[in-house]
């Protein structure tokens, strides 16, 4: 295993050697992916890891997928998304046409859940969704939109806690080990690489999902981000960062009005 | 050398000893305190108002890159692990399950041990599972102080017993010595 003073010089040698920049990630949790990564491919120090990832190129890019964290679920957060709907979708229902930011949408569980509820709300029709990650292979599990039938319980379960109405599994066409989300709520998504770090504005959107991104940030990054944010927002547009997450300690604070305190949804006042 | 942070590790069995241990904790004693107990997603629990109720301590469920405190007494979310940065910020995580658990124990104590090395004191309590061995050990080796709950004394004594069996030299303590110990070597 490797210590935080190992970290940074592995990040910086990341930086040097692929322009990766992962100097403002949390350290806690990067030393954390890296200690798992290790542990799976029986890396037993620093040199060893360092090594790989300088002379195995299949090994950085395997490196690159296994330290971003996607772990995700269909509906995380029922009550966040009951919410979303009493309080959101009755503004957006105002406007003729609707552009969604889906900011570090992981394996497409969280942007596919939104669709959904949409889709019941009726409002999928006139509604774009623009579902970024900075990992590649992210995206492409995205647009696939597979996923392994083991949580589907619970993914059920989450469904009709926030209000679902329909049957969740009709919304998929499974076999006995995966279900693939029906192509219909493909259509109205772009799936795209965006680095929060490094890109800047690309659409003006009225609502923007970014639950449980920003933890792996530092607070510097954090802030420049929620930044990104504010200037991709209407007035009265709306920002959902994760139930655990604050803006409190962001610069754009003061120009957001809480809209739901409990569940971290947010509408720019100025 | 003494603690900057006491993080207790508990799951079934352990909240009453929780209590008990807060509520005789001398007030001299002004390092932050961190709980990571297993506990359910998606329910509303009065966990926090229960320890509030038993503590002099000011209770708060931790939020991403909150500054940790002296005087407070911080609790891990559900459906969330706990990490440590350096500044002393805490860094929330939802990533995999570790040991079937999320918060789990073992990735806080490997996280605080990583930044504070020798100055943190962890305590492994009740629980009926192994979550906690690993990152107390590591704890130890970093010359952390180290205890667990005496395994006779532990409601469900799988975890500290999953601890002792990965590292022989943890101090092995009842409540009331737990109490102690912490009592004479933490202000």
């Amino acid at each position: 295993m490797i210590t935080l003073k190992e970290l940074d010089e592995l990040l910086f040698t990341i930086k040097k050697q692929f322009d990766y920049d992962f100097s403002d990630y949390s350290k806690a949790s990067m030393l954390r992916r890296i200690h798992r990564f290790m542990d799976i491919h029986a890396m037993k120090n620093a040199v060893d890891l360092k090594f790989e990832l300088i002379n195995n190129p299949a090994v950085f890019q395997n490196f690159i997928n296994e330290i971003v964290v996607n772990v995700s679920e269909f509906f995380r957060d029922p009550s966040f998304f009951k919410s979303l709907q009493q309080k959101v979708f009755p503004y957006l229902e105002s406007y003729p046409k609707i552009n969604i930011w889906s900011a570090g949408c992981s394996f497409g569980e969280e942007t596919y859940s939104l669709n959904i509820l949409l889709k019941e709300n009726n409002l999928y029709a006139k509604t774009r969704i623009y579902a970024t990650d900075i990992s590649s292979n992210a995206i492409e599990r995205s647009r696939k939109g597979i996923y392994d039938n083991t949580n589907f319980k619970e993914y059920t379960k989450n469904y009709y806690e926030c209000g679902g109405k329909e049957s969740l599994n009709d919304y998929f066409v499974s076999d006995p080990r995966h279900s693939m989300i029906h192509s219909e709520f493909k259509q109205n998504i772009l799936f795209s690489n965006h680095n929060l770090v490094a890109d800047g504005v690309f659409k003006e959107c009225q609502l923007i999902l970014c639950r449980n991104v920003l933890i792996y940030f530092n607070s510097n990054l954090q802030n420049k981000a929620l930044e990104l944010f504010y200037q991709s927002l209407p007035i009265h547009g709306f920002l959902a960062i994760g139930k655990k997450e604050s803006l409190r300690f962001s610069s754009v604070y003061e120009n957001f009005k809480e809209i739901d305190r409990e569940e971290k949804i947010y509408q720019k006042i100025k | 050398m003494k603690s900057q942070a006491i993080i207790i590790g508990g799951s079934a069995g352990a909240f009453n000893t929780i209590l008990s241990i807060l509520g005789q904790l001398d007030k001299r004693i002004n390092i932050p305190i961190v709980i990571v107990l297993h506990r359910l997603k998606n329910t509303t629990s009065s966990f926090e108002t229960i320890l509030q109720r038993n503590t002099h301590y000011t209770v708060k469920e931790i939020e991403d890159k909150e500054q940790m405190r002296n005087g407070m007494l911080y609790t891990a979310p559900a459906d969330y692990h706990v990490l440590l940065e350096e500044d002393y910020t805490f860094s929330l995580d939802v990533s995999e399950l570790v040991n079937f658990s999320r918060p789990s124990i073992d990735v806080t104590f490997e996280s605080f041990s990583a930044v504070l090395k020798e100055k943190c004191c962890g305590i492994l309590l009740s629980g009926s599972n192994h979550d906690g061995a690993k990152g107390l050990k590591i704890m130890a080796e970093n010359k952390g102080n180290t205890i667990i709950q005496d395994c006779n004394e532990a409601e469900f004594a799988n975890m500290p017993n999953a601890a002792k069996t990965l590292y022989d030299q943890h101090k092995e303590l009842n409540t009331t010595n737990i109490i102690n110990i912490l009592n004479n070597e933490c202000y």
